[in-house]
């Protein structure tokens, strides 16, 4: 697997950075560890602070994701910025629910919620 | 009334291996009718489980395997992985929601199991564990 390989479209909205994920399954260990590199890179190498997780296209995810997201939270958090997460699916909102991390992070039913007053 | 099939395989330490078996298992659980909800707690529980088993508990050890064997028909599905690790014990596990641990980043695995299961037990070594889950279980809505 390229290392290189995009695993987030990015958009940009004012300024506010809108990162969709590509796959519908966030399970495997190489890919979780492009995707968290590549989300740590938005805070860390492009300094953005505003910015939005679209879950759209994920049907599956593991907790070695959601380790990833806690991580990316604290990062964000760190640079006094705004991360929220949105259009997440029944199920995955269950996983996040059961794990309490529902209070963790900031979530909305929409893109159009999330950019709400970001 | 259905009949319960029998399976039993043995992987490398290799998470790839580890998902080809768990699509072995949904896709026996997707020809049965089991509903789009079973199997996608089903298809978590087993990602955190083989991968546990392969990490934790084989630390990706090329020399060591993991055996997985699995029934199922159109009531139940009965999982039971066992890997060649030291073990560990399950309470030693933190939980993953207390107050200090909420924004840690790993231990969520055994809870997402238990969840989405009707049974989730560990033998007392803690290489073994059990998964089923029943069509039938009254936990299913919560």
């Amino acid at each position: 697997m390229s290392a290189g390989h995009r695993r987030l479209d990015i958009e940009e909205s004012g300024d506010v950075t809108i990162a969709k994920f590509v796959d519908k399954k966030i399970l495997d260990e190489g890919n979780i560890q492009i995707i968290g590199n590549q989300l740590f890179s938005l805070v860390e190498d492009d300094a953005r602070t505003k910015i939005i997780l679209d879950f759209s296209n994920v049907e599956y995810l593991s907790s070695a994701a959601l380790g990833k997201l806690i991580t990316m939270d604290k990062k964000v958090k760190a640079a006094k910025g705004k991360l929220r997460l949105c259009t997440v699916r029944p199920d995955i909102y269950e996983v996040f629910a059961i794990t309490k991390l529902n209070k963790l992070f900031d979530m909305r039913d929409n893109l159009e919620q999330a950019l709400e007053g970001m | 009334m259905s009949s319960t099939e029998e399976f039993d395989v043995t992987i490398p330490s290799d998470t790839a291996k580890g998902r080809e078996v768990q699509e072995q298992i949904v896709g026996g659980m997707e020809s049965r009718g089991y509903s789009p909800r079973d199997v996608f707690g089903v298809r978590l529980a087993l990602e955190e489980a083989l991968v546990n088993a392969i990490k934790h508990g084989n630390k990706m050890d090329p020399d060591k395997v993991v055996n997985v064997k699995w029934e199922i028909d159109e009531e139940h599905v009965r999982v039971v992985i066992e890997d060649q690790g030291d073990g560990f014990l399950v309470k030693d596990v933190p939980d993953p929601t207390d107050e200090e641990n909420l924004d840690k980043p790993g231990g969520r695995g055994i809870m997402l199991m238990r969840s989405f299961m009707s049974v989730v037990e560990y033998n007392e070594s803690g290489n073994r564990l059990t998964l089923e889950k029943r069509t039938d279980d009254p936990d299913d809505d919560d």
